[in-house]
């Protein structure tokens, strides 16, 4: 995508000198052609090369989801700003008196008395609609959220949020004349399962789905796919603790076309990713899982 | 207001001085091919030339001509000298850089010859400042033997038109491709970088071309990291005209309109880069 934007890198002098733009697919050569018939008949013309890859299929049902808003991206966009830059993820929520919450999600690992909380409510006079199960709450990545506000705000264009519970994916949808957005996040499952009792002052620590996340995900569908069954993602994992389907925790959509991003799940703790890829875990996670295998021993380990 | 540099029963005349009421006219020009700490400051009668060079492949001239300057004398038929032309520039700027309109420095200028630094007296609102550069050997200059005799294709664009392509060229290409032809493409620079090639074309009726005089299909590749300098000039200029000759050769010229509205040149020349040479397609 990176090249491709880079074709656009520079707006306003594109909106001074640019008349029209052709884009078309060579597959033949490996090639997508941007052509830009600029001012003055100069003609820019970009061969970007391309590599077919495999198209994820997301899987969901705006309609099934239980709670739904819709608010102009600007009240959206004045809300987050109050969060750091840095802050992974943030928990929207249904409170009481019909108040719409952002809060900002934070890992257990902090003492909860030394770190800031920030949270903001939203009257309900603020959405165009609210249609929400009272005290339903959902956390999810801030900054692909971020992202897409920054656009939603530039288009002028009202935002709505299909959430369902925790662990569903929540689905922010853009629409105009000329183009429908669909972004699809994966959110943090609820605390209550077996293998995550949670603490006893109520804040859940499930570890939230981190960078190295995608990347370890990946690695794990390339050995899903190479191992024993052949049909892909909806065929019977090895393990049986495993979720059936795997989530990637967050896809952005390219603009003017209708997106296909992640396929829908829970995403797995972090404590299942040490069972199953002995990763490093980050500071303050839970403890690998006694049944770990070690493949290696370190050189300086006792004999 | 002349600033006197003699000092008062000195035997000998500087051989060169001038004095100059903005220095901005000096300094501006000699940006522009400030791609190297180092360069050669040749003065004749007809004005002073400062030239830069790079991997003996790449040569940048600012030309100062002696109508520009307020006082201008050189004493000898030529003079020349090299100097730290980043030091040169922060001398010259020593009030700042900023161009609030009102407020100029002005300069003098003197060399007394081999040997001796080269003096700058600035002055701005009262406050002098006296700077002494030292001079080195000259180097050995390349000639590119460029002549009018020689130019195969020669174009004339409005700056205007080439200022952004060249701000954003794409860096990750190893080479700018230019090729000049009487028929299409006309004019092309090309890049090819991670991403894949670009190509920028410009029409020979375009309302940006001045003069195009191409008799030969050409295609010629330049490193694009001894190019990019260049972009300097191109930003200061208003035309620039582009020439190449049968070794495929490539002279930039800039004109340049300073603050007083008078004309100044820059030029850069640059070689071929040696593995792709192609006369004609």
């Amino acid at each position: 995508l990176q090249s491709f934007l880079g074709v656009f890198r520079s707006l306003p002098s594109l909106e001074k000198t640019v008349g029209k733009c052709l884009i078309l697919l060579k597959p033949r050569a490996n090639r997508l052609v941007v052509q830009l018939h600029c001012k003055y008949g100069v003609t820019k013309t970009h061969n970007l090369a391309f590599q077919e890859c495999e198209l994820l299929q997301a899987v969901y049902d705006t309609q099934r989801c239980a709670s739904s808003l819709c608010a102009p991206a600007r009240v959206l966009a004045e809300a987050v700003v109050h969060f750091p830059q840095t802050l992974a993820e943030v928990t929207l929520g249904a409170g009481p008196g019909g108040k719409i919450s952002l809060r900002n999600y934070m890992e257990d690992e902090a003492a909860p008395s030394k770190s800031v909380v920030t949270e903001l409510r939203l009257a309900e006079d603020e959405f165009q609609t609210v249609a929400v199960s009272p005290g339903s709450r959902i956390t999810f990545c801030l900054k692909e959220f971020r992202g897409l506000l920054t656009f939603a705000e530039a288009s002028n264009l009202p935002l709505t949020i299909h959430y369902d519970e925790p662990g569903r994916p929540v689905v922010f949808t853009l629409e105009d004349t000329v183009l429908e957005v669909h972004l699809v996040l994966a959110t943090l499952s609820d605390p209550k399962s077996d293998l995550q009792p949670p603490t006893a002052n109520g804040v859940s620590h499930l570890p939230a789905p981190s960078d190295d996340f995608a990347d370890d995900l990946e690695s794990y569908m390339i050995a899903m796919e190479s191992s024993a069954y052949e049909d892909g993602p909806s065929g019977a994992p090895p393990s049986p603790t495993f979720p059936l389907r795997t989530p990637r925790p967050a896809e952005s959509d390219p603009e003017e076309e209708e997106e296909e991003g992640a396929v829908p799940g829970t995403p797995p703790h972090k404590k299942f990713r040490s069972l199953f890829f002995g990763s490093v875990l980050t500071p303050g996670g839970p403890s690998p899982a006694p049944t770990q295998e070690v493949l290696a021993e370190d050189s300086d380990g006792e004999n | 207001m002349p600033l006197s540099a003699q000092p008062a029963g000195s035997a000998e005349p500087d051989v060169l001085a001038a004095s100059l009421d903005n220095a901005r006219h000096l300094s501006s020009l000699l940006r522009a091919v400030h791609f190297q700490d180092h360069a050669t400051c040749f003065a004749t009668a007809n004005g002073l030339r400062v030239t830069v060079e790079d991997a003996k492949c790449i040569q940048a001239n600012a030309f100062i001509q002696a109508e520009i300057f307020q006082e201008y004398a050189v004493q000898e038929e030529s003079v020349t000298f090299r100097i730290n032309l980043s030091v040169l520039l922060d001398c010259l700027t020593i009030f700042g850089t900023s161009s609030v309109p009102g407020t100029s420095t002005a300069l003098r200028m003197c060399y007394r010859g081999y040997g001796y630094p080269l003096m700058l007296l600035l002055e701005e609102g009262g406050v002098v400042t006296v700077c002494k550069i030292n001079t080195q050997e000259p180097d050995e200059l390349l000639d590119f033997d460029f002549c009018s005799t020689k130019v195969v294709n020669k174009i004339i664009l409005q700056s205007e038109g080439l200022r952004e392509a060249f701000a954003e060229l794409d860096m990750t290409s190893e080479v700018l491709q230019i090729t000049m032809s009487p028929d299409k493409p006309y004019f092309r620079l090309s890049t090819f970088g991670n991403a894949g090639s670009a190509h920028l074309d410009y029409p020979r009726d375009s309302d940006l071309m001045e003069a195009f005089h191409c008799s030969q299909t050409q295609t010629n590749r330049y490193k694009i990291s001894l190019l990019k300098p260049s972009t300097k000039a191109l930003a200061l200029s208003c035309k620039v005209s582009i020439r190449t000759d049968a070794q495929g050769f490539l002279s930039l010229q800039y004109m340049i309109r300073n603050e007083d509205g008078q004309i100044c040149f820059v030029e850069y020349y640059c070689c071929p880069d040696e593995d792709i040479t192609e006369a004609e397609l």
